[in-house]
């Protein structure tokens, strides 16, 4: 089985994370790079379905330079070898802009399964799978929770709000995962010492027959205005239970008007 | 007035909150043409005249209910082509966004994603307000191609009513083989007995690390039902097993924004902030008086949760006897 595994390098969640004054952008040197965490998952079930079926795990990443550690990092969890989407001009893309690159990708590398996660921590569109599995023409599986395939046809649970649906479809597919999935592996040393020796394939804009104007801020359909730290809210009433604590909560939600 | 389509979200004949809020908002900036899917269109009227829509078009197929998300991107895409709208709104739940999504590939639409406020720039354009990292950042966007197309956050608008026609109009979109490859084989509902959706309740009570067990959550659903709130719950909770991961608020779960959001035994971790940081109003009951959870508090106990929420359900009762 063909699978491949879409990671997105993000800044981390407990740094600081801030946008560039000039152009609206993420500022990736504000803060520490790291994995997607629905990655993890993401690479994990790819992993997982190669050990019941076979054949290969490849990583499809779209970013800067650095994000070669976000690709090392999946490399060692046991994925077979890589594709690095890398080019200034792809900076400031919006969702479209970005799943019509991996669309394109993906068309050259071909696929039984792509695996994603659900949504990234940084733009929490929630939307690329769905997204590709339009340009790509097949089966929506996103939100999994379990996926069971034979090799032709795949069952997925999607979480939803009140539980979940099971849905079907046939291969190839588009799959988003969330972390209900598994629990991801850590790379082993053998397997970080093994990353090191994965090939990985690096294209640019014009690999993929595409150019600027096709990618980055310049072709986004979406633009940011202004932005504004948000001020921070008014301190509020700290009480010390001293036995009447669940009493005053009550007077305040009565001033409230919530009871 | 220009024309605003809002996708419905109903259950049955049920109306949705969320989409008397997309109607309130439509309703500034434009006239509001509610897009219907499935049935039950005949029983939704009333509560969408009340919100002000002028025309509902009825698309009564059950490829809607019966494939994932794509036959209601087709829908959409149709009527955007023939009707020329000025915007599209969508709710910005899972299967919203993902709507959104495909409509923005299908139309090469930009697609606005979580937003949390609407106003119009001087050329008459929509720009949307969206909250990121973990509510650190305010950011005004607009859509510069294509129709925007605008998922909005559930809660984000308190819904206003205002009379209009709500003529319906039935609508046949072509839904190709092409939409109907991820088929809906069944549907699993967990116990979560007469709670409201989390994403769309105005009252959320959440607990986490603190309740020590899942046994314990008894205790934050007897607090919910008292409030008629739903019940949330942090990451450290679902990861334990102690409620189930559905319920999960925070970045890789839900995010809420409700009139009232209590965290309950939850030390506030930015992964959590980032899932109800845009509540209107935050109570917390904690032991720890250093938990980040108290910055956001506009009323916090600091107290052991086993003792502080028993006494508030017990004021709660009282004060609805009296």
């Amino acid at each position: 089985m063909n699978i491949v595994v879409l990671v997105k390098q993000v800044p981390d969640t407990w740094s600081e994370r801030r946008l560039r004054a000039d152009d609206s952008t993420l500022d990736r040197d504000a803060a520490d790079a790291v994995i997607n965490e629905l990655d993890d998952y993401a690479i994990e079930e790819g992993l997982r379905l190669q050990e019941a079926h076979g054949g290969e795990v490849t990583i499809v990443s779209m970013g800067p330079g650095k994000a070669a550690d976000a690709i090392r990092k999946a490399l060692s969890m046991g994925a077979d070898k890589a594709v690095h989407v890398t080019d200034e001009a792809l900076r400031g893309s919006d969702g479209l802009v970005t799943s019509a690159v991996l669309a394109n990708v993906l068309g050259r590398t071909g696929f039984d399964l792509v695996i994603l996660g659900s949504e990234s921590t940084d733009a929490r569109m929630g939307m690329l799978a769905a997204m590709l599995a339009e340009r790509l023409g097949v089966p929506q599986m996103s939100f999994a929770s379990k996926v069971e395939t034979d090799g032709s046809k795949i069952t997925i649970h999607r979480q939803a709000d009140y539980g979940y649906d099971t849905v079907e479809g046939a291969l190839p597919a588009v799959v988003s995962v969330v972390e209900k999935i598994n629990e991801p592996r850590y790379p082993s040393f053998k397997g970080i010492m093994a990353a090191k020796k994965k090939p990985v394939e690096t294209l640019s804009l014009a690999d993929l027959g595409m150019d600027a104007s096709q990618a980055g801020l310049a072709a986004s359909a979406t633009q940011v205005v202004s932005f504004a730290n948000r001020p921070p809210r008014a301190a509020g009433t700290i009480v010390t239970d001293e036995g009447d604590g669940g009493a005053k909560a009550a007077e305040f939600l009565a001033s409230r008007k919530f009871i | 007035m220009a024309e605003i389509l809002v996708l419905a979200e109903h259950d049955g004949e049920t109306v949705k909150k969320v989409t008397t809020e997309l109607l309130t908002l439509a309703r500034v900036h434009g006239e509001p043409s509610v897009v219907w899917t499935g049935d039950g269109a005949e029983g939704g009227r009333g509560r969408l005249a009340e919100f002000g829509a002028a025309k509902v078009y009825v698309a009564d197929s059950p490829d809607y209910a019966d494939y994932v998300v794509a036959p209601k991107a087709e829908l959409l895409a149709h009527l955007v082509a023939v009707k020329a709208p000025a915007a599209v709104l969508i709710a910005a739940t899972s299967e919203g966004r993902e709507i959104a999504g495909r409509l923005a590939v299908k139309t090469g639409s930009g697609v606005l994603t979580d937003v949390i406020g609407l106003a119009a720039d001087d050329a008459g354009g929509l720009v949307g307000e969206q909250s990121i990292f973990g509510g650190a950042i305010t950011v005004q966007s607009r859509v510069r191609t294509g129709t925007p197309i605008i998922a909005v956050r559930p809660n984000a608008a308190t819904p206003v009513p205002a009379a209009g026609p709500a003529e319906l109009e039935p609508v046949q979109a072509e839904i190709p083989a092409s939409a109907k490859t991820a088929r809906l084989t069944g549907k699993v509902v967990a116990e979560q007995g007469e709670r409201p959706e989390l994403t769309e309740a105005s009252i959320v009570v959440s607990g986490g690390r603190g309740l020590g067990s899942g046994e314990h959550f008894a205790l934050i659903e007897q607090l919910a039902d008292s409030l008629g709130a739903a019940v949330g719950a942090s990451r450290a909770a679902t990861d334990a097993g102690w409620y189930p991961h559905q319920f999960q608020v925070g970045q890789t779960g839900k995010t809420v924004s409700p009139q009232l959001y209590m965290a309950i035994g939850i030390s506030g971790a930015i992964q959590h902030r980032a899932g109800m940081q845009t509540s209107k109003t935050i109570m917390v009951v904690n032991k720890d008086p250093e938990a980040p959870i108290f910055e956001l508090a506009d009323f916090g106990v600091v107290g052991d949760l086993f003792k502080v929420v028993p006494q508030l359900i017990e004021e709660i009762s009282k004060r609805a006897e009296g």
